[in-house]
């Protein structure tokens, strides 16, 4: 199993970069290649031209601007797993990260390739959805920002286009103490999940919920924002029962099925994992403790 | 043939200058070019494990790197774990011990995978090192050898270190 043959590319700059998107026929971006290359050595894709990342300077930071974190494209999965910033101000990232593939893919996989590769169960995605992440994205007209919810335009389609560059991610973060769960569900540990959610809750002192994100993965074509719960979640004390029923609005959403997994077995999944996630999220919050 | 490139690299201590093809991966470099063929193969797509190297202390699938961008980096493999010919590593050791191989396939993915680990946590839990290693499959031991290996080592290097 070898990939076809193709010219391979290690510019050192976004500049660089753009340049030659522009300027190549039928080229393809390497970001950490846990996605790329097996879809490569199985010629899945047979670009003519391999843009490789990791040499390109001042793509790989993680910064704490105050009401936001700040992630460069090519920021390791490993790096963000083992940040302490991550952990303290978005904790919902930090669980997510033990549960995406491995250690052995976290040391080489990056944040950018990720959510360009946009798998509907992949857990990055899902995060930047949960936290209305907004995407910056560079071309030869200069940066773009875009909200995650437009992102994805299509199954594994990111709006980025063909001559763009997906340079860096904005996390906006939430109030401090606030509730949060990744929980997914998977065949084996490590493998893409078949249904996973994201919940975020802030909590006051009486107990109440006063604001609340839930995110379906693995289900829709690209993360789901369950909004519907979200608004019905406002004033709820975290009753298991209130929760299990308002998690049942979850068996709407236009469900994906493969041999894995059929629609209706995701649908299901996606309530007991919304609920799952709820109940962890709300136990972890500071509220009405 | 494709489009090569010259690379230089360290592999186990020692250097090495040479011709690659680009779209060469660096599992198929290190067993077809340099001969080192302890590092193996099982599905070249990410999923087995027993491909796993060093790439500067940090545990890597070698299949899904291409051999060009180890250029100017500092990879283990199995054949440099252990101190010397006649001496083996404590972890290979414990393996030995342990029944923590019977064919054999998965260990040098098994060994440089838990290298890593270990050093990042010296004392796991049972469950911490279920997980380190669910990236790697075995078909023969059914992982209770591997797991009791990988604990046994753990004691064995926080005793090497604390004398």
């Amino acid at each position: 199993m070898k990939p076809p043959p193709f010219s391979y590319h290690d510019p050192s700059s976004v500049g660089e970069v753009i340049n030659l998107l522009e300027t190549l026929e039928n080229p393809k971006l390497l970001a950490g290649g846990q996605s790329l290359m097996p879809m490569l050595n199985m010629r899945y894709v047979m670009p003519d031209h391999l843009i490789d990342l990791n040499k390109v300077e001042g793509l790989s930071y993680i910064e704490d601007n105050k009401e936001s974190i700040s992630i460069g494209g090519m920021t390791l999965q490993r790096d963000l797993e083992y940040s302490e910033l991550i952990k303290a101000k978005c904790p919902l990232m930090h669980d997510a990260l033990q549960q995406i593939g491995h250690r052995q893919t976290r040391n080489r996989g990056t944040i950018g390739g990720s959510l360009s590769h946009l798998d509907p169960a992949a857990e990055l995605p899902a995060v930047c959805a949960a936290h209305d992440a907004v995407i910056i994205l560079q071309g030869p007209g200069g940066e773009r920002e875009i909200p995650f919810s437009d992102f994805p335009i299509a199954y594994m389609t990111p709006v980025t286009k063909e001559d763009e560059l997906l340079t860096g991610v904005k996390i906006p973060i939430w109030q401090e103490g606030h509730g949060y769960a990744f929980v997914e569900f998977a065949r084996r540990h490590g493998d893409f999940a078949i249904t996973s959610a994201a919940a975020l809750l802030e909590v006051d002192q009486g107990g109440g919920i006063t604001r609340a994100s839930l995110t379906v993965g693995g289900v829709g074509a690209a993360p789901v924002r369950m909004t519907s719960i979200e608004e019905a979640l406002i004033g709820q004390n975290g009753d298991e029962e209130k929760l299990r029923e308002l998690c049942e609005s979850c068996r709407e959403i236009d469900a994906l099925g493969d041999v894995y997994a059929s629609s209706e077995y995701r649908q299901h999944l996606a309530t007991v994992m919304s609920r799952r996630a709820l109940v962890k999220a709300y136990s972890r919050s500071n509220g009405g403790v | 043939m494709g489009e090569k490139r010259k690379i230089s690299l360290t592999v186990n201590g020692k250097s090495y200058e040479e011709e690659v093809e680009v779209r060469f991966h660096l599992a198929d470099f290190l067993r077809q070019q340099l001969g080192l063929t302890g590092t193996h193969l099982g599905c070249e797509h990410g999923v087995c494990g027993a491909c796993t190297i060093l790439m500067n202390g940090r545990s890597v699938r070698s299949c899904l790197m291409l051999a060009v961008q180890a250029d100017g980096q500092d990879l283990l493999t199995i054949e440099g774990i252990a101190p010397s010919e006649e001496e083996m590593h404590p972890l290979q050791e414990a393996f030995r011990d342990n029944h923590g191989l019977q064919c054999g396939f998965c260990t040098p993915g098994m060994l440089t995978t838990l290298l890593e680990f270990l050093d990042d946590n010296p004392d796991p839990t049972e469950e911490e090192v279920r997980i380190a290693i669910s990236g790697n499959l075995c078909r023969c031991t059914g992982y209770q050898g591997i797991v009791a290996a990988a604990l046994d080592a753990a004691q064995r290097l926080r005793e090497a270190k604390g004398a």
